[in-house]
């Protein structure tokens, strides 16, 4: 069991944790201790240093909402909006009983009678509106894989295909996602029409924004990663008459895993930080709404909870990033690489 | 020796560089039998590598060709199987997948799954790897990884086995101890071999005959030396025999010739004098007693040629 935590925090890649697993294990205190200060030790004193710093420069600013919140105000509007989360959803499920309520005295009336169920449109909570980014962001970048990985193998493997498509992908790497966003915009109310719609199209235009974003660091990395496989590798595949298929799937997808998980992962970031600012941009759903909303608001708390939804697009833009290093740690083959 | 396996007849060609063509190999002509092992000796950038990536089919010579069982070459395939110097497994695949990602592409549809199971398991065995068919090409040494080449080769069950450098980068005890497994396990198969060496006791040991190259640009045959020791070769009892010392010092006299030769007209000699002049230029230590004639062993390893330097200067 003390085993399996331990193994667990070093797959997580969580060392900040590994003083705290050891207790479980026979080591002695100066050992632990001495862990502790080092692995846990460290980043607290620098978090706490940070804190303290934030705190006495943000009470000498003042705005026109009032002083810049510490932190001690941001931590009060979290549990504010964990406590607004938890009454809205109280809120609605009162109000789906209610409906039903009504639904069954109607149905006892008359069992004939057409019942509507009609849904809660209540406004969105902030934990609401993070897992409306997290969906996007999670949407944008797959397909965005999806696409990127299989032209990267082919550039990779053709020169001809990468004469032919780097100057198109040197052009639209650069472009900024503000730039796509009205084109998606109006190209998406155009073509995606339906009376009832599987997705709202505010969330494909931000999915698709975030995916033109994300292509880029991908293809130009699998690119080189498949560009640049050891020479005598593609010998072996020659001399063994591998098949194409058999080819890309035995040596040249492992051999470039390192560098198209470099890429990924690029990708998952700018990802992230485009979709923040699109949600901003488009009042499309999401946490960049919310710190939009806010900021329109102007109430004495809206600095402190706009602080909350940026604290918390930090914290999750580098979960997303830890959750990439484990999935290339499960299939990466080289035990000695250092994954960081 | 029967009529001609494996032909390589007027083999030439070059290569496109910035200051035009650049002819490697000239007019190179051998006649090779079924079970016929050979060695290629000659000095680095000679082309020795290029006849062999022509009869694998790696490279299109400029004229000539290669002519196997009566079939001309012109791309690789599992015929011509070949053993890399630098191992060329896949490091993410167990000893035993590499030698049975070639068997499953060789024996598709001649062998059921056990029976290539056991073909694995036998080639592996036969180059004494067994043990560790379950490790990754990290997890062993250098000699298990050659090892592995070296039964994937086999198990394809080539015509024509060839092996570039196979054993130049180990260390002189492994190097021994492989070249030992190779001499038995040629013994047992009498496979078709083109090697390729810089080890001139290697050459000898090994071979049925020695192609002796010469210096590039343009390289070619050279002479061609036919090892006319008895098999089984036992190393030990060949270093006591004259004959033995006779062909090693055979292929030394042909490899010191061109290598003056070399030094009169490529720019490798500057590396060469350069070497040499350091090694004058020493100045005596302070503290240390100014006689003459005491001993001392300078080796100098230059990588690309170690077979050809006197290996002691005193």
């Amino acid at each position: 069991m003390t085993i399996n935590i331990l193994t667990l925090t070093r797959e997580w890649r969580l060392q900040v944790l590994a003083p705290l697993t050891r207790l479980f294990q026979k080591e002695t205190r100066d050992d632990q201790i001495k862990s502790f200060i080092s692995l846990a030790g460290v980043p607290l004193l620098a978090i706490i240093a940070f804190l303290l710093l934030w705190g006495g420069a943000a009470s000498h600013i003042d705005t026109s909402l009032g002083k810049v919140p510490g932190p001690v105000k941001v931590w009060e509007q979290t549990l504010q909006l964990v406590e607004e989360h938890i009454q809205e959803r109280a809120k609605e499920q009162g109000f789906y009983q209610r409906q039903e309520q009504r639904n069954q005295k109607i149905l006892e009336d008359n069992p004939e009678a057409e019942v509507k169920i009609r849904p809660y449109t209540g406004k969105p909570t902030f934990f609401d509106q993070v897992w409306t980014s997290i969906l996007t962001v999670l949407t944008g970048f797959i397909v965005a894989s999806f696409v990127a990985i299989p032209v990267g193998i082919v550039c990779g493997l053709s020169t001809v295909l990468y004469r032919a498509l780097n100057p198109l992908i040197q052009i639209f790497k650069p472009i900024s996602p503000l730039a796509w966003l009205p084109i998606v915009t109006m190209i998406v109310s155009a073509v995606y029409i339906s009376d009832d719609p599987l997705f709202a199209k505010s969330y494909v235009t931000s999915a698709i924004t975030v995916t033109l974003c994300c292509i880029w660091p991908t293809i130009i990395n699998t690119t080189v990663g498949v560009a640049t496989i050891d020479n005598d590798l593609i010998n072996v595949s020659k001399v063994l008459r591998l098949n194409w298929l058999t080819n890309v799937y035995r040596i040249v997808l492992p051999s470039s895993i390192p560098m198209m998980f470099a890429g990924l992962r690029v990708s998952l970031g700018i990802g992230w930080m485009v979709l923040i600012a699109a949600e901003m941009l488009a009042q499309n759903p999401g946490l960049g709404k919310f710190v939009w909303d806010e900021f329109q608001n102007g109430s004495s708390d809206s600095m402190a909870r706009i602080m909350v939804a940026v604290l918390a697009i930090g914290i999750i833009g580098f979960v997303l990033d830890r959750l990439m290093l484990m999935l290339q740690k499960m299939v990466t083959w080289d035990p000695q690489a250092i994954i960081r | 020796m029967q009529s001609s396996h494996l032909v390589i007849s007027h083999v030439s060609i070059e290569f496109p560089t910035r200051n035009g063509p650049f002819k490697a190999l000239d007019s190179v002509n051998l006649d090779i039998a079924k079970g016929e092992f050979v060695s290629l000796i000659g000095h680095s950038g000679c082309g020795k590598s290029t006849v062999l990536n022509i009869v694998a089919g790696l490279h299109q010579a400029t004229e000539g060709g290669v002519i196997l069982n009566g079939k001309e070459v012109n791309q690789p395939g599992p015929d011509r199987a070949v053993v890399f110097q630098n191992h060329s497994l896949l490091p993410w695949l167990t000893a035993y997948e590499n030698v049975a990602l070639a068997v499953k592409q060789v024996f598709k549809g001649k062998k059921n799954k056990h029976e290539m199971d056991d073909w694995i398991r036998h080639n592996l065995a036969l180059v004494h790897m067994e043990h560790a068919m379950d490790k990754r090409p990290a997890e062993i040494s250098g000699g298990m990884k050659q090892r592995v080449g070296i039964a994937r080769a086999l198990a394809m069950e080539p015509e024509v086995l060839l092996m570039d450098e196979p054993f130049g980068a180990l260390d002189a005890l492994t190097r021994a101890h492989m070249q030992d497994s190779l001499l038995e396990i040629q013994s047992r198969l009498c496979n078709t071999v083109i090697m390729i060496t810089h080890d001139v006791d290697e050459a000898v040991l090994l071979s049925d005959r020695i192609v002796m190259m010469t210096n590039g640009p343009a390289a070619t045959i050279g002479e061609i030396l036919a090892i006319e020791l008895p098999r089984p070769r036992d190393r030990l009892e060949l270093a006591e025999d004259t004959r033995y010392n006779h062909y090693r010092a055979e292929v030394v006299r042909f490899l010191h010739e061109r290598h003056g030769k070399m030094s009169s007209t490529t720019p490798q000699r500057n590396t060469s004098l350069k070497a040499h002049a350091t090694v004058q230029s020493i100045p005596p230590r302070q503290g240390l007693p100014k006689t003459s004639g005491v001993k001392c062993d300078i080796r100098i390893n230059v990588s690309d040629s170690a077979a050809d330097l006197p290996r002691n200067i005193a």
